[in-house]
């Protein structure tokens, strides 16, 4: 048990994938001797060689597709994407070839890459550098798409991520990743497990990556008014834990889903549909999200606006709960 | 438009094939000496020459039967190799069995080489599964249809060859057209920069469906590999000795330490790009007329001279082989509807079980 940034957090289960597995590399742009821009590999490469860390040419499809053919010879590549806004260059790679190998050749050639993607916004970048393109990839067949939001869980999922022989997507918070919290390596759960990060009986917050803490903060403003949030963090996006999920709709009846990617046909709407066919029944009042808008991302002077924060969650739980002071809603 | 300038000169990139292209069996079956690829096919007696010939007239045969077995409807689609056939037996012959095979869906000629079992040749051409063959069996990945996404899993896989110290060579085989994709430029890049054992094998068939090879380059594309760091060389790809040597060349470097090579094999589609494609909307009759005369069967009959009973033998061999591919391909049956589900993912994914269950109910009361 040790406190570690959620930064160090991933660069420890990195650690303690390259150690246990010689069939582990890592692979990415600056990942070498800088580190990383975000410093995940610091000291990799020193401790386990330029073979095993290793900077790559700067072409996304390139990275990506070498470590396709490093995954037909048995290896394990993981692959750092600078920023969520690289990744489309090697898009195709992704969802034409690390997404169908295994179906396509029967269950015969694995592809069991993990590619390593710090996403969102709220750190004042400029273009390319604050978006969330996980709902792509969630829509893809054969890739699983996870995210995490919290040291502990940054180092259980990094390591469970390469561990894994399916391919996945891993949604690294960027603006979480000083974060500090309690690390302990031997802590474990199934990867495609969502937690109950707090108790509540009168609104189900659903969250993910960046957001959760927003949500915590949020259910701790309510709290102050008498409204019980649950908040839940997803970890998991595809698949999604309809266990977890339903459990807690079902006990309160109301739910808001966050996610800072664009609304229209964003993960929100998947667990929106979801829920309402598997808890309709359950449901008081019609799920809400709050959501960036459907614009580009925009510039850092106005991201604020589109980032969804504690009072706009709020604003969709008063809505759920029918309550007169929603702002965007309808009025009870 | 520079389009519009090259589209008037088809042939830009031709104009230097009689320069530099290696030749070691002319059109009329002339052997012609080359002092420096000699040695590498020394070995290649006439008994060996007259047995890649065979393959070239079996693959043909495949290729032929393929055809018609589409045009009855037993095949969904097929892209023939008609005319490509030395390019693909001659460098796919040179390969050891340990050596890995990355190839677009043109190379039915290289997987006959490959050893792979003619009814897996017919599955994904048929429609009843996404490819037909077990990978590592073979030594030859499943065909990548994303034009020129192979290259790169080729390079990826030869850098996994040197950090296992091994041998083994990947070799890459794609078409003039893929040349303008941005990975096979990537995979350039990359196999220069970590000195790769991998093979670029450049079928330069003059066509990518309809647009012509020089709308993809304005020199020759051996040309640009240098620029990458990567030796190259121009052959005969109808020339299955000269082939063979250059690919020898290229797999000898490749082992040795001397890393990739970029081989541009000028051959030419006689076919069309697929059963579904018409090509008597876009080729020159004359062309292709000039292109029937450097048959890479042809030349090798003219040089080989064989008995009357040894070209009966292999012609009564192709029909054999034949009307097995046909049998095989007639005897593939439609898959169970709920193998939709199976190997998307290699472990258990609860949102597609779900899906599963659901459409497995639906199924059985549809027969109830």
């Amino acid at each position: 048990m040790s406190e570690l940034t959620l930064s160090k957090a991933i660069g420890s289960g990195l650690r303690r994938s390259l150690a246990a597995d010689d069939r582990v590399v890592l692979m990415g742009e600056d990942i070498g001797k800088l580190g990383g821009v975000f410093r995940v590999t610091d000291g990799l490469q020193a401790e386990f060689g330029a073979d095993r860390v290793m900077d790559m040419p700067l072409a996304e499809s390139g990275i990506i597709g070498m470590a396709v053919g490093l995954a037909f010879r048995g290896y394990r590549p993981v692959v750092e994407i600078q920023f969520d806004g690289f990744i489309y260059p090697g898009f195709d790679q992704i969802v034409a070839q690390v997404a169908k190998l295994h179906a396509r050749t029967g269950g015969k050639v694995r592809m069991p890459l993990t590619i390593r993607v710090p996403f969102g916004g709220g750190i004042g970048a400029v273009e390319h550098h604050s978006e969330s393109p996980e709902a792509y990839f969630a829509h893809t067949a054969g890739l699983r798409v996870v995210s995490c939001s919290n040291p502990q869980d940054a180092h259980t999922m990094i390591r469970q991520a390469i561990a894994s022989d399916d391919p996945v997507l891993f949604f690294e918070p960027k603006r979480r990743y000083w974060m500090k919290g309690e690390v302990d390596e031997d802590y474990d759960f199934p990867l495609e497990s969502a937690r109950v990060v707090r108790e509540g009986t009168d609104v189900t917050l659903l969250a993910y990556g960046p957001l959760v803490p927003t949500a915590l903060d949020a259910a701790t403003a309510a709290s102050d008014e008498g409204i019980s949030i649950e908040v839940v963090d997803l970890r998991s996006l595809s698949p999604l834990d309809y266990d977890t999920i339903e459990a807690s709709v079902r006990k309160t009846g109301r739910v808001v889903i966050t996610h800072e990617a664009a609304e229209f046909g964003g993960v929100g709407a998947e667990l929106a549909a979801g829920i309402t066919d598997r808890c309709f029944f359950h449901l008081e009042a019609a799920p809400q999200r709050v959501a960036g808008f459907d614009i580009p991302y925009p510039p850092s002077r106005l991201e604020e606006h589109f980032l969804p924060d504690l009072d706009r969650m709020l604003d969709a739980v008063d809505r759920v709960l029918g309550r007169a002071n929603s702002l965007t809603g309808w009025t009870a | 438009m520079s389009t519009a300038v090259s589209a008037k000169a088809p042939k830009v990139a031709l104009e230097f094939e009689s320069n530099d292209l290696v030749q070691l069996l002319d059109p009329d079956g002339r052997r012609l000496a080359d002092s420096h690829y000699d040695p590498f096919v020394a070995d290649i007696t006439d008994d060996r020459l007259t047995a890649l010939y065979e393959d070239l007239v079996l693959v043909r045969r495949i290729d032929t039967e393929a055809v018609a077995l589409q045009r009855q409807g037993e095949l969904a689609l097929w892209p023939p190799l008609l005319g490509q056939e030395a390019a693909q037996v001659g460098s796919a012959r040179a390969l050891r069995k340990d050596d890995f095979v990355f190839s677009s869906y043109r190379e039915s000629g290289v997987a006959f080489c490959r050893g792979i079992e003619l009814v897996d040749l017919a599955r994904a051409w048929r429609g009843t599964s996404a490819s037909g063959w077990d990978p590592y069996a073979v030594g030859m990945a499943t065909p990548a249809v994303i034009i020129g996404a192979q290259t790169l899993h080729a390079t990826g896989y030869a850098l996994g060859c040197v950090k296992d110290g091994v041998d083994s060579v990947a070799i890459a085989y794609f078409g003039d057209g893929a040349t303008s994709q941005g990975d096979v430029n990537e995979a350039m890049v990359f196999a220069a920069t970590f000195h790769a054992p991998v093979i670029f094998f450049c079928q330069n068939n003059q066509w990518a469906i309809s647009e012509p090879v020089s709308l993809q380059a304005v020199r020759p594309i051996a040309d640009r590999a240098p620029g990458f760091g990567i030796p190259s060389v121009r052959v005969d790809g109808n020339d299955v000795l000269a082939v063979t040597a250059v690919t020898r060349e290229a797999l000898e470097r490749a082992r040795s330490g001397g890393g990739a090579t970029f081989i541009e094999a000028v051959t030419y589609r006689m076919g069309p790009h697929t059963t579904s494609d018409d090509p008597s909307r876009y080729v020159d009759p004359l062309q292709r007329e000039e292109w029937a005369g450097k048959d890479p069967l042809a030349r090798l009959e003219k040089y080989l001279q064989l008995s009357e009973d040894e070209a009966a033998r292999i012609a009564a061999r192709a029909d054999e082989v034949a009307n097995d591919f046909r049998t095989a391909c007639k005897s593939i049956q439609d898959p169970e509807p709920l193998s939709l589900f199976d190997n998307v993912y290699a472990t258990p994914h609860s949102g597609l079980a779900r899906q599963r269950s659901r459409y497995a109910a639906y199924l059985e009361g549809l027969e109830s």
